[in-house]
């Protein structure tokens, strides 16, 4: 079934409204029902699980339901055994672990209400001299990538050094230093 | 001892309107939502796992009063403290309603001058807030960071390499921060350019929030603006942007008042007249017309018609005149009518005095 607004992309949107008594069916798109949702942006009161069920595709003032994103074993957090679709009803997630058990499901989500999903903020002192280091390496990789697109073989090797030194500190622990 | 004084006393630090622009901003907040590892949230919890939590708090909290705050913080846990008391945590926003009702395995460290409080067991394992009269986001984000800074010397934080700080609900993850101010614009809703500036905001990644009610019909005018998203931006980049947003409000709603005072001056202090005229003779009245007349009031502090009262009069007896305060200072439980009562008593003789 091909999206009603659009017509272009698949309706993963099925929801339903009662308008002056009448039904009315909307297939839509990803794409479409996201702006749909947005539209309650506007509205500054609504509370987080309405906010979190028009970004699940159901929007507050409709009964809708969604499309599992696949038909099979319900996605569900091996360590607290909180499932999506728990999740999408109440807003809350189990445990720290459903981020990772969850996160292909999650990820998309976190997009749409945050505008990204990398952290640029504070980090714990504990953990700060590491974590600074692997998001150091994770730009020196796609800057090394780019650098052996663009044929740069110099500037490829000058990188793949500092990468190879960064390395060698996560391994020894980190310095934990630098921190702020 | 320290709760009784908590639970009977109106002032604390940002009632004292000492702040930068308190005219228009009474206090700015900061809350941040933290986790630890190896439990489940909150609401998966059982007694034993949210006793151990608070077990653990307690110890963090005693680091916290190493780092040379200016007030102590203590703990209490809430299980263990009588439901009026708790009603009137809520009503001074130290605690919130969900922890009120259901108090069991719940905890709140409280700092002696109201400024820190850390919620334990609420949607998150903790929720640290710290307030402060005016605006002053940027100091409160310090307090706030250096209690956390020594609350994670106990306190095995749940942190993701990429995700941040790890909450309940994914829109605190990240930073888990909420930077708001509680902004007074009596002068942009009656020039009613509120509505356009609220939507503006929220384009600028802002919320805003009426206080007591929604929409531009918030009772008393009072608003409370804070940031929509919670990662992808440093802590200090959140709260610069928010502070520069406050300001050109702030600005706005200076003119706007100025422009209402200079335009009809007559019926604008007639208004004002009326309200104070109506507080300091009711007998009877409910806190939604006591907001509404006291916002009133507010602005004509500003424009120079009540020398004798001050700002910090008015925060105290917005905070007195709530239902379960007033209870509490009679200690009883009050019908409606006679709670109407008393709030016009204690509002006449604050206004007098
Ligand atoms: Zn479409
Ligand atoms: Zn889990």
């Amino acid at each position: 079934m091909q999206c009603d607004n659009c017509g272009q992309r698949p309706a993963v949107f099925h929801t339903t409204t009662v308008v002056n008594g009448q039904k009315q069916e909307a297939h839509l798109c990803e794409v479409c029902a996201h702006e749909k949702g947005q539209a309650s942006f506007t509205f500054p009161n609504l509370s987080i699980q309405q906010l979190l069920s028009s970004f699940l595709g159901q929007d507050p003032f409709v009964v809708g339901a969604r499309t599992a994103p696949q038909q099979q074993a319900e996605p569900t957090c091996k360590n607290c055994g909180t499932t999506y679709s728990q999740f999408a009803d109440g807003g809350r997630l189990g445990c720290a672990q459903c981020y990772d058990h969850l996160e292909m499901y999650l990820n998309p989500l976190i997009k749409r209400i945050q505008g990204t999903t990398v952290h640029a903020g504070k980090a714990p002192k504990r953990t700060g001299g590491i974590v600074r280091k692997k998001r150091e390496l994770a730009s020196l990789r796609q800057d090394l990538q780019g650098a052996i697109q663009g044929e740069n073989y110099e500037e490829a090797a000058r990188l793949r050094d500092q990468i190879k030194q960064i390395e060698s500190q996560i391994q020894a622990g980190g310095d934990g230093s630098g921190m702020e | 001892m320290a709760w009784n004084k908590l639970v009977s006393q109106p002032a604390s630090k940002w009632t004292d309107a000492t702040g930068p622009h308190a005219e228009v901003v009474l206090s700015s907040r900061i809350r941040l939502a933290r986790n630890v590892t190896n439990l489940p949230f909150p609401h998966q919890m059982n007694e034993a796992q949210a006793e151990e939590l608070i077990r653990q708090v307690e110890t963090g909290v005693r680091e916290i009063n190493l780092v040379g705050l200016s007030s102590r913080v203590e703990l209490f846990k809430l299980a263990d403290t009588p439901a009026l008391d708790r009603q009137v945590l809520v009503e001074k926003h130290l605690i919130s309603p969900q922890q009120a009702q259901q108090a069991r395995g719940k905890a709140v460290a409280i700092s002696e001058d109201e400024s820190i409080s850390i919620m334990v067991n609420e949607e998150d394992h903790l929720r640290i807030q710290c307030l402060a009269p005016g605006l002053q986001l940027k100091q409160t984000w310090r307090t706030a960071s250096l209690v956390d800074d020594a609350l994670e010397q106990k306190l095995n934080y749940a942190f993701h390499a990429q995700k941040g700080y790890l909450t309940s609900c994914p829109t605190n993850v990240g930073t888990g921060l909420r930077a708001s101010v509680m902004i007074h614009l009596p002068g942009l809703v009656l020039t009613q350019q509120a509505g356009g500036l609220f939507h503006r905001l929220s384009q600028l990644g802002l919320v805003v929030r009426g206080l007591y009610g929604e929409g531009t019909d918030a009772a008393g005018h009072i608003f409370q603006i804070s940031n929509q998203t919670s990662l992808g931006k440093a802590e200090e980049e959140i709260i610069e942007h928010l502070e520069a947003v406050v300001l050109k409000v702030v600005e706005a709603e200076k003119q706007a008042r100025l422009h209402l005072h200079g335009e009809m001056p007559l019926q604008v202090e007639d208004r004002l007249g009326r309200a104070y005229g109506i507080l300091s003779s009711a007998r009877v009245i409910t806190s939604e017309e006591a907001m509404k007349l006291l916002s009133d009031v507010r602005l004509g502090i500003e424009m120079g018609l009540f020398p004798r009262l001050s700002h910090r009069t008015l925060n105290e007896l917005m905070i007195a005149m709530q239902p379960a305060f007033l209870q509490k200072a009679e200690g009883r439980e009050l019908n409606p009518l006679d709670r109407d009562a008393k709030r016009a008593t204690l509002i006449r003789t604050r206004l007098a005095s």
